[in-house]
Parts: C-alpha cells; sequence; structure tokens
C-alpha cells in the first residue's frame, strides 16, 4: 500500500559535511580506545589512553553537533527523524540496541570481562580508569565508576547537544543545565569526594543525595544503616535526609512544580532520557493498550518495591534488634499505618480520580499487607511475607534494578523510546505521580480551542501520553505519568500548550464545547 | 438499531468527524461517514509533517481505529457521485445506492486553479488531500528527481509546502502577487517581517508576480513557468498551486441542491432541501455574519460547525454563531496567533499599534477604534497568547490600553522565556503621548 510506505523514499536524509565525518572518526576513534582496552590491549600510559579516549569523544560528539546546528535557524526541526534508520528502528537502532543491551549485561553480572578484579589489580577497561577513579576518590576503579564515567560523560555531551537544538527555548536550556548539574555534581563528583573521606574509623555508604527511596531501591539495607549510624552525626543526618526525602521533601516539592522537579530536572535516569535518549523519545508507544499496561506495571512494581522493603528492615530489626533504636513492631505498624493513612485519604477525598480497578487493587494489596504484618506481629508467621527477605531484596535487584531500569531500561532506547523504565517501572515515578495527579497544582494548559489535533505533541511525548486527545478537547492535561519535560509544548506548531504551576481549582477543564464557539447548550429552545 | 433515524455525512475531515461525535454524544442516531479520500479521519494540517518526517502516516489520525466502532460511527469507504435527493439517496462511484435520513454534505476543498496554461500536467498540484500528499511524494521525493521547485500563491500552504520542500533540499521559488507575503490579510509591517523571514530559509521569494503558465516537457510533465511580468522562464520539476482552495462541490452540480461558489446555506446549515445540511469548507453562508467571509475555509470554523450542527440534528436546534474570530499558523519558525480582526489597512476609524522586538522576530500588531479606544484585534508573531484572555477582552469590548496594562496575563509562553509586556507598554505609552500632544 502507498500508504505505509509513505515518505520512506527520501534519500537526502544522511548527508553528512566532510566535517562531520571528520569528528564522527575522532569520536569514534575515541570509543575504539576503549573498546580495545577491554581487550587487554592497552597496559602502559594508562593515563594517556584514557586522556585520549575520553578526549576524542568529547571533541567527536562536540564537534559533530556544532557542524549539524551550525548552519540552522532556531526552531523545531525534526526533519527527517522518520527517515532515519537511528531513529526509526531500522539497522542501525537495533545494532545500537544489541550493543547497548550488551554492555548492559556485561556490566551488571560479567563485570570481570571489564577487567574487574575483586583481589588483585584491575585489568582491562577497569585498568584503564584507574588513574582517574585514583584522581578522584584514591581508589581503583570498579565496573561502577567506568559506568559512571560514561554516564555522566553521556549527559554532559549529549546535554550540550540538547541545548543547541532547542536554543531558542529557555524553558528546555535550563532543565538541560540542571539534569547535567546534577548528574554532574551528585552523582558523579560528590559521591567520589566522599568517598575520600573515609577512613578506617570513619565510613560513609556510597551515597548520591539526590537518588532518593525507592528508585534508590537498596539504600535502608542494613550494611549502609549501619554505616550510616557508624558515621556519627553526619550518618545519621544523611539516613534521617534518606527517609525525610521521600515522606516530606517529593510531596512539597510535587505539589509546588508537578513531578518535573525530580523526573526531568534533577532525576539520572531522567537526565540520560532526556539528552542521550532525546533521539527516541517519538518511539515511546501512544497506544491505550500501552497505557493500561503502563499502569498495572510501575504499580506492581511499586508495590514489589514497599513489601521488598518491609521485609528488608523488619528482618534485620528482628534478629539484631538490641542494635537499633527502631524496633520491628513500631517500624511494621508504623509503616503499614502509613499506607493505611493515604489509601484512607484516597478514599475520602479522592475516590472520584481513580478508576475501580485501581482502588480495589490498591485496597487488595493494602489488605494483604495488613494482614500478614498482623499474622508476623502475632508470631503466626515466621516470614512476613512468607519467603525469606533476602530472595525478596535479590530478586528485586535482578530484575527491577538490574533488567528493567538497565537492561531494559536503557539497552531498549532505540526500540522502545528513552523513558521505557520511567514509564513502566519506576516506583519513584509512580509515587510523584501519585502526587502530581492527587495534589499538584502543575498541568499543562490548553489553549482555549486552538489545538488543530497535528499529533506532534503526542508523537514526541516521551512517556507516550496522547497529548493530543486533551488538547483537541480543550482539556487541559493532568496525567501522572507526565515528567514535564515540555516538549510537546516546544513541537506544538500552534502555541496550545503550556506547563504551569497555578490554582489547583481549575486544573481539569472539561467542556462538551470548545472556546472560540458561542454554542450555548443550557439554553434549549423549547 | 433499524428504527433509528440515519444520518449519513460526506466527508470525513474535521468538520463531518465533529459532527459525528457530537452526534454520538447526544444521540443514539446510526451514523455514517463517507469518504473516499482516506478510511479514517486524519489531521489535514499535519500532512506537512509526513512529508519532512516529523511523523508517520498513522500519527495523523487522532483516534484509534476501534474508535469508530467503540463509538458506532458507520465508516464507509467510497466516493458519492451523486445525490437523488427526492429519494434520499445516494449513488456510489461503484452505482452503489445508499439509502439515508438526513444528509449532511462536508466535503471540504480542492486546490484553486485558475485557469492558467498547463495547470493539469503531472507535477502541477495542490497540497491538500492525502493524495496530493502521495502525489508530492512522487514528483519532489528529492533533489535528485525535483531539481527544483516552483510554488504559486502565497498563502498559508503555500508557505507550508516551501517549508516541505526545503527540508528535501529541493530549491524553491515561491512567486507571490502581493507587494509581501499574505500582505492580503497581514498589515504591510508583519508581512514584511514573513516576507524577510522565508527569505532567510533560504527560499526564492518573487514578490508581485503572477503566473501566466506552465510549460510541458512534452511528456505530460511539468518543465518550467513564466512569469508574466518579466517574461522569465523557470525551470523546474513541480509546480504547487497554493492559491487558496474552492468548495469541492462538483459532484452536487446535477443535483437538485442549490449552490453558488459553496453550497448555499442558512444560520442552521439547511440547505433548500429539507433534510439536507451542509457544513465545513463547502459550505457558503447565505447571510452575513460579522467580518467572516461567506465561505470560511479554516480547521476551527469546520469544527464549530460541526459541533453546532450535532445540537440541531439532535432536536435541539441552534444557530451558527461562532463568537470572536481566531486563527494561527506557523511561517517557518515563526508562530503566528490571531484574536479578534486586525485588517491589512485599518478599517474607518480603527487605527494599529505594531511593536516589534528590536532584533528577534516577534512583534503583536493591534487593531482599534480611533475614537472609542476599543480593542478590535491582535496579530501576535513568535510571542504565545491566551485564548482566553482575548475572547474575554473582545466580549467586554475592552480599549487597547486595557489589553495592553494586563498583556502579561496573556502570554502563553513556556515558563523562563523573556517577556516583552513593559517594553510594548512603553511604546504604547510613548505612541499615545505624541498623539494626544
Amino acid at each position: 500500500m502507498a500508504t505505509e510506505n509513505i515518505s520512506f523514499t527520501g534519500r537526502s536524509s544522511e548527508e553528512l559535511s566532510n566535517q562531520q565525518k571528520i569528528f564522527l572518526f575522532l569520536g569514534f576513534l575515541g570509543l575504539f580506545i576503549s573498546l580495545i582496552a577491554s581487550f587487554n590491549f592497552i597496559e602502559n600510559q594508562l593515563v594517556f589512553w584514557l586522556s585520549a579516549s575520553l578526549i576524542l569523544i568529547c571533541f567527536g560528539v562536540i564537534g559533530y553537533t556544532r557542524e549539524m546546528y551550525k548552519n540552522t535557524l532556531p526552531g523545531i526541526k525534526n526533519n527527517h527523524v522518520y527517515f532515519k534508520s537511528l531513529t526509526s528502528r531500522g539497522v542501525w537502532a537495533y545494532a545500537l540496541g544489541i550493543f547497548l543491551t550488551g554492555f548492559y549485561v556485561v556490566l551488571y553480572f560479567y563485570p570481570s570481562y571489564l577487567g574487574l578484579s575483586e583481589s588483585g589489580k584491575n585489568t582491562g577497561l577497569v585498568a584503564l580508569f584507574d588513574p582517574l577513579s585514583q584522581l578522584f576518590s584514591g581508589n581503583p576503579a570498579s565496573q561502577w565508576f567506568v559506568y559512571g564515567v560514561f554516564y555522566t560523560l553521556a549527559i554532559l555531551l549529549f546535554g550540550v547537544k540538547f541545548i543547541w537544538k532547542y536554543r531558542h527555548n529557555k524553558y528546555q536550556r535550563l532543565r538541560t543545565f540542571s539534569v547535567m548539574f546534577f548528574q554532574l555534581g551528585f552523582a558523579f563528583l560528590i559521591p567520589e569526594f566522599m568517598a575520600r573521606l573515609n577512613s578506617d574509623s570513619f565510613a560513609l555508604p556510597y551515597y548520591d543525595l539526590k537518588n532518593i527511596w525507592p528508585l534508590n531501591y537498596y539504600n535502608f539495607e542494613q550494611y549502609r544503616v549501619d554505616e550510616f549510624i557508624s558515621a556519627g552525626n553526619i550518618g545519621i543526618g544523611l539516613l534521617l535526609f534518606g527517609v525525610l526525602s521521600i515522606l516530606i521533601v517529593t510531596p512539597i516539592l510535587t505539589y509546588k512544580y508537578g513531578k518535573r522537579w525530580y523526573c526531568s530536572w534533577v532525576c539520572g535516569c531522567g537526565g540520560l532520557a532526556e539528552t542521550a535518549g532525546d533521539k527516541f523519545r517519538h518511539l515511546s508507544d501512544k497506544s491505550t493498550q500501552a497505557w493500561k499496561i503502563e499502569r498495572w506495571m510501575v504499580h506492581l512494581v511499586t508495590v514489589f518495591v514497599v513489601v521488598m522493603t518491609m521485609a528488608v528492615v523488619s528482618t534485620y530489626l528482628g534478629y539484631d534488634a538490641d542494635k537499633y533504636w527502631l524496633t520491628k513492631p513500631i517500624f511494621l505498624i508504623g509503616s503499614t499505618f502509613l499506607l493505611v493513612l493515604v489509601y484512607a485519604w484516597v478514599l475520602i477525598y479522592k475516590r472520584n480520580a481513580f478508576k475501580k480497578d485501581a482502588l480495589y487493587a490498591g485496597g487488595g494489596f493494602l489488605l494483604a499487607i495488613i494482614v500478614l504484618v498482623s499474622l508476623n506481629l502475632l508470631g503466626w508467621t515466621h516470614h512476613l511475607f512468607f519467603i525469606e527477605a533476602e530472595p525478596l531484596r535479590a530478586s528485586y535487584g535482578f530484575l527491577i534494578g538490574s533488567i528493567f531500569s538497565g537492561v531494559v531500561g536503557t539497552g531498549f532506547y532505540p526500540i522502545l523510546g528513552n523513558r521505557v523504565w520511567c514509564r513502566f517501572g519506576c516506583p519513584m515515578a509512580a509515587i510523584l505521580g501519585f502526587q502530581q495527579r492527587l495534589f499538584s497544582k502543575f498541568r499543562i494548559t490548553t489553549n482555549g480551542g486552538q489545538c488543530i489535533s497535528c499529533g506532534n505533541c503526542s508523537v514526541y511525548c516521551e512517556m507516550g501520553i496522547d497529548v493530543r486527545a486533551y488538547a483537541q478537547k480543550g482539556e487541559n492535561i493532568v496525567r501522572s505519568s507526565c515528567v514535564g519535560c515540555g516538549i510537546c509544548a516546544s513541537v506544538c506548531p500552534r502555541g496550545v500548550l503550556k506547563l504551569e504551576n497555578d490554582n489547583h481549582k481549575n486544573r481539569l477543564n472539561e467542556n462538551e464545547i470548545l472556546l472560540g464557539n458561542e454554542l450555548n447548550l443550557h439554553d434549549y429552545t423549547k | 438499531m433499524s428504527n433509528q433515524e440515519h444520518i449519513a455525512i460526506i466527508g470525513n475531515g474535521i468538520a463531518g468527524v465533529t459532527l459525528a461525535r457530537h452526534i454520538r454524544k447526544n444521540s443514539n442516531k446510526r451514523i455514517s461517514l463517507i469518504s473516499d479520500e482516506s478510511p479514517y479521519f486524519f489531521s489535514r494540517t499535519a500532512l506537512m509533517y509526513v512529508y519532512m518526517g516529523h511523523m508517520k502516516w498513522e500519527h495523523l489520525m487522532p483516534y484509534e481505529n476501534s474508535f469508530w466502532k467503540k463509538n458506532r460511527i458507520d465508516l464507509v469507504q467510497n466516493r458519492v457521485v451523486a445525490i437523488h435527493s427526492e429519494e434520499n439517496k445516494l449513488i456510489f462511484q461503484d452505482q452503489q445506492e445508499f439509502i439515508y435520513d438526513q444528509l449532511v454534505i462536508a466535503t471540504g476543498s480542492i486546490p484553486n486553479k485558475l485557469g492558467w496554461p498547463g495547470e493539469n500536467l503531472n507535477g502541477v498540484q495542490g497540497l491538500y488531500s492525502k493524495q496530493d500528499l502521495e502525489r508530492l511524494e512522487e514528483f519532489a521525493t528529492d533533489a535528485e528527481t525535483c531539481k527544483s521547485a516552483v510554488i504559486v500563491g502565497g498563502g498559508l500552504i503555500g508557505v507550508e509546502l516551501a517549508e516541505m520542500l526545503h527540508t528535501r533540499n529541493i530549491p524553491v521559488t515561491f512567486l507571490v502577487r502581493e507587494p509581501y507575503f499574505w500582505n492580503n490579510v497581514l498589515p504591510k509591517h508583519s508581512a514584511e517581517l514573513i516576507t524577510k523571514h522565508i527569505q532567510k530559509h533560504g527560499i526564492d521569494l518573487r514578490l508581485s508576480v503572477h503566473l501566466e503558465a506552465i510549460k510541458t516537457d512534452g511528456a505530460g510533465k511539468a518543465k518550467s513557468v513564466i512569469i508574466k511580468e518579466t517574461q522569465e522562464e523557470i525551470s523546474c520539476d513541480f509546480v504547487g498551486l497554493t492559491a487558496g482552495v474552492k468548495p469541492n462541490i462538483e459532484f452536487l452540480k446535477a443535483s437538485e441542491i442549490t449552490t453558488n461558489k459553496g453550497v448555499v446555506v442558512d444560520e442552521y446549515f439547511r440547505t433548500n432541501i429539507k433534510n439536507i445540511y451542509a457544513i465545513g469548507d463547502c459550505a457558503e453562508r447565505n447571510y452575513s455574519l460579522g467580518n467572516r467571509p461567506p465561505i470560511e475555509a479554516v480547521w476551527y470554523t469546520g469544527r464549530i460547525m460541526g459541533e453546532t450542527l450535532a445540537q440541531t440534528l439532535c432536536g435541539n436546534p441552534k444557530k451558527y454563531n461562532p463568537g470572536n474570530w481566531f486563527n494561527s499558523a506557523k511561517f517557518f519558525d515563526i508562530e503566528y496567533q490571531t484574536y479578534g480582526w486586525v485588517f491589512p489597512t485599518p478599517k474607518e476609524g480603527n487605527a494599529h499599534f505594531y511593536w516589534k522586538h528590536e532584533t528577534e522576530e516577534k512583534a503583536i500588531e493591534i487593531e482599534y477604534n480611533r475614537a472609542t479606544q476599543e480593542f478590535v484585534g491582535i496579530n501576535s508573531f513568535g510571542i504565545r497568547l491566551r485564548h482566553e484572555f482575548f475572547d474575554q477582552c473582545l466580549k467586554a469590548g475592552k480599549t487597547i490600553s486595557f489589553v495592553i496594562e494586563y498583556l502579561k496575563q496573556a502570554n502563553f509562553d513556556p515558563e523562563f522565556f523573556d517577556s516583552y509586556e513593559q517594553e510594548i507598554k512603553n511604546q504604547w505609552k510613548n505612541e499615545n503621548r505624541k498623539l494626544t500632544h
């Protein structure tokens, strides 16, 4: 059928200038150096080779970007996005997807292939990064350090590209600058420097302060809590900060600004998605079917992380009771009470905001938790959730922490879009989304009757929200999944969408007849 | 179901689809939506994004395919060739007959052809339908199959077509009759602003020129155009005809339905035949309505007509009452919005206030009444404005000073954007002072 292949015959889409070819070569040369290091071809002059690799990568990406944008006028130019193999699930997309997936598998499960040595001296890629790690923390590199460097570099370099692409849009520039700052400072440099402070008598766990539980699902595991406690006031402060972050900080900031304050301004996963993943944002599935899957999946992960954390914490509070101020019964009763409180609040004030299946599912899980906690506290069950906490923790770490957020979440960027993890898997996004949907001032305002249903907003929504469905009805967009990246408003050719924090009252607006038609439906002619 | 009145709608554009949706909202009637162009409703305004590679064809459809069945709107892909109104019968191109109780004609427009020699050659076309997009894809695939293109007619579709061809690196010559682009709608200052912007993108914009003829290569395809004023011959492989559109009503000529340029309708969109109505681009009002032209070929008015007629057909008769005029467009990178009326030269007794940013391509132009200071309308370029604000100002008969004073409330630009309200205010005060002294 002619329409199926429409616009796939253009041949002009991937012409590169000679300068671009040179920068492409230099960038890949840099990557190549790291790659051959993995095969132990580089054993001497590590500082030189590491510097060469990183500098070439930076030089290549920045130079290529400059060449790409220097002769274009500012404005939205998504030209040829659907003609290019890389951005329309062609050969290059799959090649990149397979490469990234493979990299994550090795990183998570076979770090020794990268040259990590638990006892002796690192080899290969990890060894290549030893000098840099020594410089920051004073320790040899780990696979996580290597990953951290590449991750940060990706956010910084593609952040520069993003800023160039949206140089006409101050919201996008500031937002991108923010994720670059938080990645470089909070996720990368500060934890490295914190590690430098560690000594035999004082040790803080590796802590990215902006990485909040439940995204940081391991934050309250025993080894970390023990480290926090043993690090004196600073450690207790950090532990307290971790608890307050989710319970106090997130509701306040989400109330004021929507979940975007975190998801598209601060978060590292979001940061990577917005910068390196920007090229793939249009690949998210916009179907109702996908939305149904998303609702269940992301909330099931949230239940999983809550259950897992309760099991883990109550277990060590149980068998090491004398070590902690908090006792197991207080912890269990307290956290269950908190869940009951939230659910009761929803039932009383917000029940209309939910579909029945959501209320039933939420109630069902809550009831199960109450019963199991009671049975456990009464001493009728040995394990809170029938099995030991450790397999729960391990399977969460494996299934969600590694496979979902890493292998699938990032590895599948070129196939499923850049926010697969954020949309279908991130429990932090689910909690912030819950807050955003129910009590935030944030919304995307639709500008009266100006929508022409063109669909740019929906196509370029990385969260798979069918923005047009609301805009063409003149309705504001209030969706728990919206990360507030603002791209829908940027690509709108008619100035229809605006991200705003405003009065909660007029946030949801439903009109049968759009602005611009004086049809008065209540004025029935007798 | 069979007892339900059967409403047949010819045309599944924004007017017809809005009508169908709203009938379904308000009734249980049987609805048939007939179109030959495409089985499912798509956003005509977004055709350009498919050619430019921003989107795929499937993205143009605002409703999932299951929507129609779920809402019991029967989609009929066929072409109506005749209407036998006395028998309430449609004849399709395959000779099938189709019976209706109420008929709504919403067949939209076709591109104008003004009798130019060669206007029917291959490689000569407008940009309106899905089929136009397919033909464009064939004749202007890339810079190899199409070494250069000429666009005739400086309107909104013309500038879209220029942008489209530009993304495929096809050199474009753009012939415009007016001294500035869209000067028949925009006042000179802003028309000039857009003109410069188009030229900045590398479009060879020829002003105040007319097309004389399109020459053939001998094999039925266009090879060049001749400009009337200079007799210059410009060679090209593609000619875009974008000198406006006209109602798509050729198939009605043999019917009993009264037509002029469009299907003639009254305030309730009734034609001369009792159970036949017309809405959207193809309808022509037989009465005047403010400053609105009798045929309004605009997305928004098509939608408003659909919303309104649905009420009438569901037993709640409503006159067409579209309220304050508004529209929008985008010229390459400059967004344009308008609320109320700004005429190319101020209407009698009116004046224009024009502000332009010193360096950037941002401007506003306000028309107001000199004597009463009443705000008449605003054009905005590169600054987004709030529809609701201006709708209220126009309804309340606010003055230009009020509008300028509260312009900040009207701003709809993204957060953190530079704002220009103070500058605009200052300029207005300065000009006003001069006027009163």
